[in-house]
């Protein structure tokens, strides 16, 4: 059983949770990820470390209410208890001193790069963060994103905060800029974190400059041990396991049209358990 | 004339998770019983992987002591009610039972059976308070092997803590065998005998990842056992296999067993599966996937490249699966799964085969005849082609040395390259049965104490 600590609303159906997870505390480090089982009946799902305090013994989770799991922890509050957790899975974020690295997050991604924004950072790299979200109302860790950004971009699809228009238009001014400046290099790293496709656009137009780029992927885990296969995704032709073999792959390899049509195996599904938690 | 364990109608047991066989009552029980000629020197003994006096509690069953014939497989087997029901008797005890000469061998798995359910009809099992050596032992994966290697070194009074990265414990008897074959409510009994004798079972605990094996030493573990099976998934490397409603085995079932897929919406994990199921593969695993997919109401085809005669699975099983529906494509490879403009299955491509030469394994070899390909309308395919060792924990332990399948390599007696690290089950030897990991349990337990006495004097 692992206790809730604390409980914020961040923006309109994203939360944050802080749990009581000693050893996993130990362990974790930006870019890994747990799986969580709210109680016996609940299933499996996985959700990033968005931040992690060894000294307290707590991991920090950020997510966004959609799904039936999500929704449902959602609802509980701080004291109370969730049965499972178990972490911290997959590889951790290679982070060293490379130069410039562009962080991306999109929507509830935005959770998600915010430890590694940090981690480039504190390697003593110049971090430039790109984050992005349908509206104001759904914008979060812009506070803690400006603190380990060398400079911050938002946008909004309706122009509700930042600039109007998509994560990927930043990019492509950026690398516009620096196209036409003598002085200044393209990032050593494009990393990015989000829906599907997002991480599709942003691999596809950094793969013509050839400017190394990471997505972090979310595919559907079972187990996340590496047991099941049910995360596997094509990079460079061959078959990997999201859960052991990433989460973070080499963008410009990834298959995002198979990876965008396997996370929708179970809408039907997800349909009829959301439509149960209504009632 | 042997008598058989009685089942429920394919019939009826098509529409439900309800355990097919359903064991002897008392009578039939002490019938079997008093066919048992007691040999002096009895070859069944021999045939069993851990060793059970086997005529001792068949002739504790004859005399009406039920209790008594448990105590007596318990003194060798702790899985005794898994045991009775998954151990494929048939190449073990039974097939080196007298009887046997004359095609009558005693019923040894149903008697086994009926002992161990004694426990589950009158009580929780519980086992005596024993005294407890301060030397701790870390048992890693709570599936056959660690179980039993956990149950005898409580036995012999060390400290066992048994780590499972799943969130219930059982490993293979819990995500792999179906209820219908083994209720889990009998793994949970299982589990339960096995803390009462004093091992602290740990869930969510990843070996190599929430702890290495170096952490374990630094926390006072003075022996460590590796029983983390064979959990990687074998895929065919055809076209198609990514697309929607492609299953591993593995998925496959850790979705329906372990968390309870067939009760959805009730249990919140869901399985897709469609109406027309394919899988692929000849052995147990490929069975209950198919046995499982005909109780999730669809209708199944099992794709095995060899004839029934090479089928690895239990013949009791390929029954059970004959009885039940399930219709059966021998000779058959698949070569590609179609698939849909969304991404879901739509067809499966095959190649007829036919048997050659024998291969390494003794059974003749499929090969492949001349533009024989041929596609049919299926709409899930589920790839039961067998599991390798799971790569986690090796990978995570440096100087822990493997061989080439990716099995870790141990000594004769269960010890790793790496001294106080012992290893054994599927891990050591590729994807085998219950009752052989648990022989490994055993003696693995049997060569800790030797090293843990020679530790510490």
């Amino acid at each position: 059983m692992h206790k809730i600590i604390e409980k914020k609303e961040l923006a309109k159906d994203i939360t944050r949770m802080v749990f009581e997870a000693p050893l996993i505390a130990r362990k974790a480090e930006a870019g890994q990820f747990v799986v969580l089982i709210i109680d016996e009946k609940g299933e499996r799902i996985p959700l990033t470390i968005a931040d992690f305090d060894r000294e307290k013994g707590t991991i920090t989770l950020i997510f966004q209410k959609v799904g039936y799991t999500t929704r449902k922890l959602g609802m509980l509050n701080a004291g109370d208890l969730i049965s499972d957790l178990l972490g911290p899975l997959g590889h951790p974020t290679e982070a060293k001193k490379i130069g410039t690295v562009v962080t991306i997050g999109g929507g509830a991604g935005i959770a998600e790069v915010y430890p590694v924004a940090r981690v480039f950072k504190k390697c003593g790299n110049r971090v430039i963060g790109i984050i992005g979200s349908r509206s104001k109302d759904l914008l979060i860790l812009e506070n803690e994103m400006r603190g380990v950004c060398d400079e911050l971009f938002i946008t909004t699809d309706d122009g509700s905060s930042g600039r109007k228009g998509f994560v990927i238009d930043v990019l492509k001014e950026l690398f516009t800029v620096i196209e036409k400046s003598a002085h200044t290099e393209f990032p050593a790293l494009v990393y990015c974190i989000g829906p599907v496709p997002m991480m599709k656009a942003v691999a596809d137009f950094t793969r013509d400059f050839g400017v190394k780029t990471i997505a972090n992927l979310n595919p559907v885990m079972v187990d996340a041990t590496g047991m099941c296969g049910s995360c596997r995704c094509t990079v460079g032709g061959k078959t990997v396991f999201g859960c052991v073999d990433g989460p973070e792959f080499d963008a410009h390899q990834v298959d995002f049209v198979e990876l965008g049509k396997r996370t929708k195996l179970f809408c039907n599904q997800e349909k009829t358990i959301n439509e149960k938690l209504t009632e | 004339m042997r008598a058989k364990i009685p089942q429920r109608a394919a019939s009826e047991r098509i529409k439900n998770f309800l355990e097919v066989a359903l064991g002897f009552s008392k009578e039939q029980a002490e019938k079997e019983a008093a066919r048992c000629l007691q040999c002096k020197n009895p070859p069944c003994v021999k045939g069993c992987p851990v060793g059970i006096d086997i005529p001792g509690f068949i002739k504790l069953i004859k005399e009406g002591k039920r209790r008594e014939a448990l105590e007596k497989i318990k003194e060798k087997n702790n899985l005794a009610a898994v045991c009775g029901r998954v151990c494929p008797q048939e190449d073990q005890c039974e097939v080196a039972c007298i009887l046997n000469k004359k095609g009558i061998p005693i019923n040894i798995g149903a008697l086994e059976r009926y002992a161990a359910d004694y426990e589950l009809e009158h009580r929780t099992p519980q086992a005596a308070a024993r005294a407890r050596k301060s030397t701790k032992v870390a048992v890693v994966g709570s599936g056959p092997a660690g179980l039993t290697c956990a149950a005898d070194l409580a036995k012999m009074g060390y400290s066992v803590t048994l780590f499972e990265s799943l969130h219930i414990p059982g490993g293979v008897l819990v995500y792999g065998i179906p209820e219908f074959r083994l209720p889990k409510q009998i793994v949970s009994n299982e589990v339960q005998y096995i803390k009462s004798l004093g091992v602290e079972v740990k869930t969510n605990s990843l070996i190599g990842v929430t702890l290495t094996i170096e952490d374990l030493f630094k926390d006072g573990y003075k022996a460590v056992f590796v029983a983390t099976g064979a959990g990687l998934p074998g895929f065919l490397g055809i076209p198609g296999e990514s697309l929607n409603r492609v299953y591993s085995a593995n998925e496959f079932l850790t979705r329906v067993n372990l968390m309870k897929a067939y009760k959805f919406p009730e249990y919140a994990t869901p399985i897709n599966i469609g109406k027309d199921v394919a899988v692929i593969g000849g052995g147990n695993v490929a069975l209950d996937c198919a046995r499982v997919s005909l109780r999730l109401g669809s209708k199944v085809t099992l794709v095995y490249r060899r004839s029934e005669k090479e089928m690895p699975g239990r013949f009791e099983e390929i029954e059970h699966a004959k009885e039940e529906g399930v219709i059966f494509k021998f000779l058959t490879q698949p070569v590609k799964i179609l698939g849909d403009e969304k991404g879901f299955v739509k067809g499966l491509g095959c190649i007829k085969m036919e048997l050659g030469e024998p291969d390494d394994s003794g059974r003749r070899r499929p090969v492949p005849v001349k533009d024989s390909n041929f596609f049919f309308d299926v709409d899930t395919v589920i790839v039961a082609v067998g599991q390798s060792p799971n790569p986690l924990l090796p990978k995570a332990t440096a100087n822990l040395k493997t061989g080439k399948k990716g099995t870790i390599e141990v000594d004769e007696n269960f010890m790793t390259s790496i001294p106080g690290v012992f290893a054994g089950g599927d891990i050591i030897t590729g994807a085998d049965t219950v009752i052989s990991a648990m022989g490994a349990g055993k003696k693995a337990a049997t060569s800790i104490q030797n090293y843990l006495g020679d530790v510490s004097t």
